[in-house]
């Protein structure tokens, strides 16, 4: 049984949409990363969920019951905003009972409810303590504590790590996933970090103008993007525009600007159409000389040598001019490649995906918003 | 193209220490970098450069004239911050014209030069839209523009691109680094995302607690940190401590739960026999394997294996009962492990730094405050 099922749900603000036709569930005890730019409608789709936002047309439906008749207070779910919401005269314990006392639940209940969670998220031991004198991490914590002690079953966290430090922001990203897991919460987590909706969610979801661009498990995302933005949006992607060629028993041949010719595996496009060709960066390899074993050499100047930590980032000009980036672990990068150097570049057939060519063109398929 | 001198720079807000005596040298066409956790200090340097604040102590120079006591305005500096504040009234052109126009240039000679920075901005298809019609990444660039136009040479960016998106940011770094490159000037700029500061600095400077802890190029910091609290908060490590068994000039043996490390780097020259020491390995140096290696090679299970996109993140427990956090990253040739898989780790000697076991404890020298 389906905790959480949207149907159609749109909500526009004067001339804008910001929700589009919107049709996804969530399942019981799923976690699940709504991803997209600033103005995509993540918060707009928490609100709507929330009761907090009224959908103009479309359905919210909770455990199968139609819920847009349900005031937010009485809906089983509960809405932790960016800015945590805490009040700022209340220490923890207080800010924490609030929920069920609003309830009417008896003091001492209340109480021990406050207590367990805190113990939770592990602040037990700074009940006392005011909103202002902890840190970020921990006010971050005390407002899910809160969310907790409401005992509602769903969790809606609008950019919940957004506000913190770098460092803290990946401590708490397992955390946060390990507590919504040993408490049996449905978690819709929305964020703009593609990194850590790969991290934490069960499932994510893009979103783009509030349109459904894709939803699925970090791997197929990952590695199947349906759409040129998704492929852009998350990971790092080359692009490029191609015709095809032919089609053959492996695939078929695209030819790129200058008739540079490069094999893909997607069979699906009909001969001279016009398409894009996508590689990711990681997939792209750089060797300073052409290795015959390798199918899809290109050659051209590195242009560009970004040093990531983890990785190194080559930018490769072909001799049609056209940009490829390659990143290479960097301890696997022994061969010195400079700016300047003439290199070769190639992929695996299977490492490309084909597009249709988009019809606003590929610049406005990859601006983020 | 100045060169700015930082000499024993103080300042306190009532009990708290913002920067407590920090010496610095950032050299004439410099791209320079200062990162560290929240509240160590970066803001506060980068606002004495800039003569928002006044310190407590010390002395700040640009290109040999002491400006400590000089206002903002005297200083000739361009000083772009994170709360994007350009004139809500103006267009794109006269918000990049301000500068000029306040310095008494008439409109025809500010026309070249401003037209000429909207140019290297790719800004002319925006001049005569206002602020509010800007996305977040055209009203920064907006703001650098500025800055610039008024000819300063110093550009001070505080945060610049904090408040955009992940994907708007990665490409407007390399936008940023390239202006100031292809204009000489010299750059100061502050961020709490290592990524940038990794891909585009000349230099890093490492902070915490009101100190410089290392300056460094990019690349130094991140393979070969001299200092440990560098390789915690540049990029991910795990750290191990032991005891040295062995140590020559080029090699040192340690003792780890009774395993044996070897390391080829020898980082810190004074360190001793029977002395205790902490290693740190970065995850993505660690490698995991079917079969062992024949160096630094422990038996492990795999506790957890998360997918984030171009890596796997694999939580691997070691029969010496270490737990460690290993960054495979996914380039198509390497092999995928599952939860419970019995495998070996191997850990390269050239990649193991090795530091004296902090006085303050090792907890405290990788806090983050």
């Amino acid at each position: 049984m389906p905790t959480l099922r949207l149907l159609n749900v749109t909500k526009r603000f004067g001339e804008i949409k910001a929700l589009d036709d919107l049709t996804f569930e969530v399942k019981n005890r799923e976690y699940l990363c709504v991803l997209g730019s600033t103005g995509s409608g993540k918060t707009t789709l928490l609100r709507c969920i929330a009761g907090i936002v009224k959908p103009d047309e479309g359905d919210v439906y909770m455990d199968d019951e139609k819920s847009n008749l349900i005031p937010a207070e009485e809906r089983n779910a509960v809405y932790v905003p960016q800015t945590y919401a805490l009040f700022p005269h209340m220490n923890v314990l207080e800010n924490v009972m609030f929920g069920p006392l609003a309830k009417e639940t008896k003091r001492s209940t209340a109480e021990e409810t406050a207590m367990r969670v805190l113990k939770l998220v592990r602040l037990d031991k700074r009940a006392d303590a005011f909103p202002s004198e902890l840190s970020g991490g921990m006010q971050q914590r005390v407002a899910l504590a809160r969310g907790l002690a409401s005992g509602a079953k769903l969790l809606l966290l609008d950019e919940p790590l957004g506000a913190l430090d770098v460092r803290l922001r990946l401590e708490l990203r397992s955390e946060l996933r390990k507590l919504a897991k040993e408490s049996g919460l449905t978690v819709i987590h929305v964020t703009h970090d593609q990194e850590e909706a790969m991290t934490i969610g069960d499932r994510i979801l893009v979103l783009r103008e509030g349109q459904l661009q894709q939803h699925g498990t970090p791997y197929h995302v990952y590695n199947r993007p349906e759409k040129i933005f998704v492929a852009n949006f998350v990971g790092n992607t080359n692009f490029l525009e191609a015709i095809v060629d032919h089609r053959n028993k492996e695939g078929g041949v695209v030819r790129l600007r200058d008739e540079l010719k490069v094999k893909v595996l997607d069979s699906s496009f009909e001969p001279e159409e016009a398409v894009i060709v996508a590689v990711r960066e990681e997939k792209t390899k750089v060797t300073p000389e052409p290795r015959v074993d390798q199918p899809n050499r290109l050659s051209g100047e590195v242009v560009e040598v970004h040093f990531l930590g983890s990785f190194i980032r080559y930018t490769v000009r072909l001799t049609n001019g056209d940009r490829l980036a390659a990143r290479l672990p960097v301890h696997e990068e022994e061969m010195g490649i400079k700016q300047g150097d003439w290199v070769s570049v190639n992929f695996d057939p299977s490492d490309s995906h084909l597009y249709e060519y988009p019809p606003l063109g590929l610049q406005r398929e990859l601006e983020a918003s | 193209m100045p060169e700015i001198r930082v000499e024993g720079v103080k300042k306190s807000y009532g009990k708290v220490i913002a920067l407590n005596g920090v010496n610095l040298t950032i050299k004439d066409g410099e791209y320079l970098t200062i990162v560290g956790p929240s509240g160590c200090g970066k803001t506060t340097l980068i606002k004495s450069i800039a003569g928002v604040v006044q310190p407590d102590g010390g002395d700040i120079f640009i290109d040999d004239n002491k400006v400590t006591s000089l206002p903002i305005e005297d200083r000739g500096v361009g000083y772009v911050f994170q709360e994007i504040a350009l004139f809500p009234h103006m267009n794109v052109y006269d918000n990049v014209s301000y500068g000029l126009m306040v310095k008494g240039i008439t409109p025809l000679e500010r026309e070249v030069p401003v037209e000429e920075m909207l140019h290297m901005m790719n800004l002319e298809g925006y001049v005569s839209l206002y602020p509010n019609e800007l996305s977040g990444g055209a009203r920064q660039k907006t703001a650098i523009s500025r800055a610039l136009t008024s000819g300063s040479t110093l550009l001070l960016l505080d945060e610049p691109l904090g408040a955009l998106d992940l994907k708007v940011r990665t490409v407007l770094r390399y936008e940023l680094r390239k202006l100031v490159k292809d204009l000489g000037l010299t750059a100061v700029h502050v961020t709490h995302d290592q990524e940038e500061a990794l891909s585009v600095s000349d230099r890093i400077v490492i902070m915490k607690a009101g100190k410089i802890v290392e300056v460094g190029l990019p690349i130094q910091l991140y393979m070969r940190p001299k200092e440990i609290f560098t390789a915690k908060f540049l990029g991910e490590a795990n750290f191990i401590t032991g005891e040295i068994v062995e140590k020559t000039d080029s090699e040192i043996e340690v003792r780890v739960n009774g395993s044996i490390l070897r390391s080829n780097i020898n980082s810190e020259a004074d360190l001793k026999k029977e002395e205790a020491c902490v290693m740190a390995i970065r995850p993505e140096f660690i490698n995991l394997s079917l079969e062992p290696a024949e160096n630094n090679s422990w038996a492990c299970e795999v506790l957890s294996g998360i997918f984030v996109g171009d890596a796997m993140r694999y939580e691997v427990l070691a029969d010496n009962g270490l737990t460690l956090l290993v960054k495979t990253p996914i380039t198509g040739e390497e092999t995928s492990f599952a939860r419970g898989d019995k495998i070996y780790l191997s850990m390269p000697e050239d990649y193991i730094l090795v530091y004296r076991q902090p006085e303050e404890g090792l907890e405290k020298a990788l806090s983050l405050e």
